[in-house]
């Protein structure tokens, strides 16, 4: 059975390797050598690509889209914990209609809800059509650090939100139950009982947001105008506009290394409890 | 058993046939690449109709760097492509472009002349290029919100219009307004110039509202912001949509361009693609693109026919008389192709673009997840005290 079984996932393997290894070697390599008069078979080794990442405009680039990432999944945080906290209390057929609600959404492309945004945003939009009848000046906040973090936040939040839900609806109510009984007050219990027992779903969360968030680049695109450049547009500029795909896989090696630091970072956090859940619902 | 397998063998042959359908002529695919919002497309219908065993794969691009990418780096075949002047003349250095046979262009001599003499500048003796449209980059304002007179690169760095200015996300475009403001050439080669260029930029990033390409069509229509750097076409299109709207050529000059139609030499159908470029270049279909996407037509009749219209009296249409190319006092000039120094232009543009350094960011980052992780920390070991 058990030896079946191993044969049956060959052809995944073999996609696996296929589909990710190989492009990621492939990346690799492109990362660390340089073609010559626009040939790629011509390889010459070299580490400028890297070397030349850490000059002092794109150091920027990293930091604000670190930053940026960081922000989103801070607000995801606050404003999904509360909601899947709620979502969990509510009873259960009302639940699966609310899940859906979040889940919907994800149906319709990004790109067409981020445009969406543009519209709901901008200076003849729907919201300073809104604040023009209560007679509010609204100057729009379309292009600025807030629209891109409005968009980020409403993009990503389901991401924090359902994993968080799962690892909530599976606390045994009877733990809350003794926690009462032995005299707990309603924050004690939530500190000490059901928050450490839902961490494994936050740091889900957590990397669930924050890795799409920081190689992001249509939202910001869309939502900063222009003059919104993150690690994510730079690695597109660099295959899509200036062909430099050498220089284009360094940065994506960087980030890719700067990710997986921040995995382990999170993978340590939840040895410490070794409780498993947290996963996505679906 | 085996009746079984042969049936099912016969089966599966008989299904894998029976969907490719016996073709009973060629179907020849022409690809034609070209910028997006620039042609009318019912013209590729009746480009169709005429060539009944002729099917054209339209595909569009949003800038002459992504169109240069895709050409070299993908292995797509596209037979016609329209871009502009200098990415025409590094594909000529490239020798990517094939010869065009004058000859099998029945309505080459409809072209203006003096567009074939400016086309000189990319392409010599005019062996590779057809010109497809051709135009200026102005000023697009509201004549609501902007009472002065526009005649200068100059107010785009006015602080009056804080966050009310439209810039073009393109490093040519835009490095080309900062250079003719400080009185340089757009196609300097020196690196002081577009230092100074750069630090013009920078100091104007606060004012702009947002740095677009097509996009700029649709929100000056709705009035979105007051200035515009814009193609003169798409002025053209704007203020035929929103009659508030006013177009301005500046007095410092401006770019002259001229977007031509050019056989790539990967093309499979060198003989049709010459059709495609012939067809195009016919007045009537000509007079449909122009009156479509509102792009000054190199076509003399077209241009003459055109000219009654509305428009088409604009100098954003028609800047007869006030650039240099049609006896204007305004000094323009064509792109042209920097070589190698491009890398240069593309750095000075991501320095523009690039966020503010912000010291402080790691730190709150840092401090933040080391209150957290010491938080964490000292919750764990209390529990293992119990």
């Amino acid at each position: 059975m058990n030896k079946s079984l191993n044969r049956l996932s060959y052809p995944y393997l073999l996609w696996t390797f296929i589909m990710i290894v190989i492009p990621f070697f492939l990346i690799f390599i492109y990362s660390v050598t340089s073609s010559k008069e626009g040939s790629p078979v011509i390889f010459q080794f070299t580490f400028d690509h890297y070397r030349e990442f850490f000059s002092p405009s794109n150091i920027n680039i990293l930091n604000k889209s670190i930053w940026l990432a960081f922000q989103t999944t801070v607000y995801c945080l606050i404003l999904g914990y509360p909601a899947a906290w709620i979502i969990s209390k509510i009873n259960i057929r009302k639940q699966n209609a609310i899940i859906l609600f979040f889940i919907l959404p994800m149906w319709i492309n990004m790109l067409l809800r981020t445009y969406a945004w543009q519209i709901i945003l901008g200076r003849s939009g729907i919201l300073s059509t809104f604040f023009n009848i209560i007679n509010i000046k609204y100057e729009g906040i379309l292009y600025t650090d807030s629209a891109v973090l409005i968009g980020m936040v409403y993009n990503f939040i389901p991401f924090m939100v359902l994993p968080i839900f799962t690892t909530l609806i599976k606390i045994d109510d009877n733990l809350i139950e003794a926690a009462y009984d032995l005299g707990a007050s309603t924050k004690e219990t939530f500190l000490k009982i059901i928050f450490p027992l839902s961490l494994p779903g936050v740091v889900t969360g957590i990397i669930l947001v924050f890795l799409p968030a920081v190689s992001s680049f249509a939202i910001p695109r869309l939502l900063g105008g222009g003059q919104y450049v993150l690690i994510g547009n730079l690695i597109e500029k660099q295959f899509y506009l200036l062909g430099n795909w050498n220089f284009g896989s360094a940065i994506a090696i960087i980030l890719m290394i700067l990710i997986i630091i921040s995995m382990m970072f999170m993978k340590k956090t939840d040895e410490l409890k070794s409780r498993g859940g947290g996963t996505l619902p679906w | 058993m085996k009746k079984i397998v042969c049936c099912m063998i016969f089966l599966v042959v008989f299904i894998t046939l029976s969907s490719y359908p016996v073709q009973a002529e060629e179907i020849t695919t022409l690809n034609v690449y070209n910028w997006g919002e620039y042609i009318d497309e019912d013209v590729i219908d009746l480009f169709e109709a005429a060539h009944p065993n002729v099917e054209v794969n339209y595909e569009t691009f949003d800038s002459n760097e992504s169109m240069y990418t895709k050409l070299t780096m993908g292995d797509a075949n596209y037979d016609v492509i329209i871009p502009s002047d200098y990415m025409i003349e590094r594909l000529i250095k490239e020798d990517r472009l094939v010869e065009l046979d004058v000859t099998k262009l029945t309505h080459y001599n409809e072209i203006s002349n003096e567009f074939l003499v400016k086309s000189e500048v990319f392409d010599p003796n005019n062996n590779y290029a057809v010109p497809y449209f051709w135009g200026t980059v102005g000023i697009l304002y509201d004549t609501t919100k902007v009472d002065e007179t526009v005649d200068s690169w100059s107010i785009l760095w006015d602080e009056t219009y804080k966050n009310q200015i439209f810039m073009y996300d393109s490093q040519r475009d835009s490095l080309m307004v900062a250079l003719k403001l400080l009185g340089k050439s757009m196609n300097t080669t020196d690196k002081e110039d577009l230092e100074l260029a750069k630090n013009k930029l920078i100091e104007q990033r606060p004012l702009v509202y947002s740095y677009v390409t097509d996009s700029v069509i649709q929100q000056m229509i709705s009035g979105e912001a007051a200035l515009a750097v814009v193609y003169s076409g798409d002025a053209a299109y704007i203020m035929d949509e929103n009659p508030d709207m006013a177009f301005a050529i500046p007095q410092e000059g401006t770019n002259f361009w001229i977007d031509s139609m050019v056989i790539p030499k990967t093309s499979q159908n060198i003989d049709l693609a010459h059709e495609f470029i012939d067809f195009m270049c016919d007045p009537d279909i000509a007079l449909r693109n122009t009156e479509y996407v509102m792009y000054s037509s190199p076509i003399e009749s077209v241009f003459n026919n055109v000219i009654t219209e509305d428009w088409a009296n604009n100098i954003a249409y028609n800047p007869d008389g006030v650039i240099d190319v049609f006896g204007g006092s305004i000094e323009t000039e064509v792109f042209r192709d920097p070589g190698d120094f491009i890398t240069e232009y593309d750095k000075v543009w991501s320095e523009v673009l690039a966020p503010k350094p912000n010291y402080l960011i790691p730190i709150i980052i840092g401090a933040i997840v080391i209150v957290a992780g010491s938080a964490y920390y000292i919750i764990t070991k209390k529990k293992k005290s119990y």
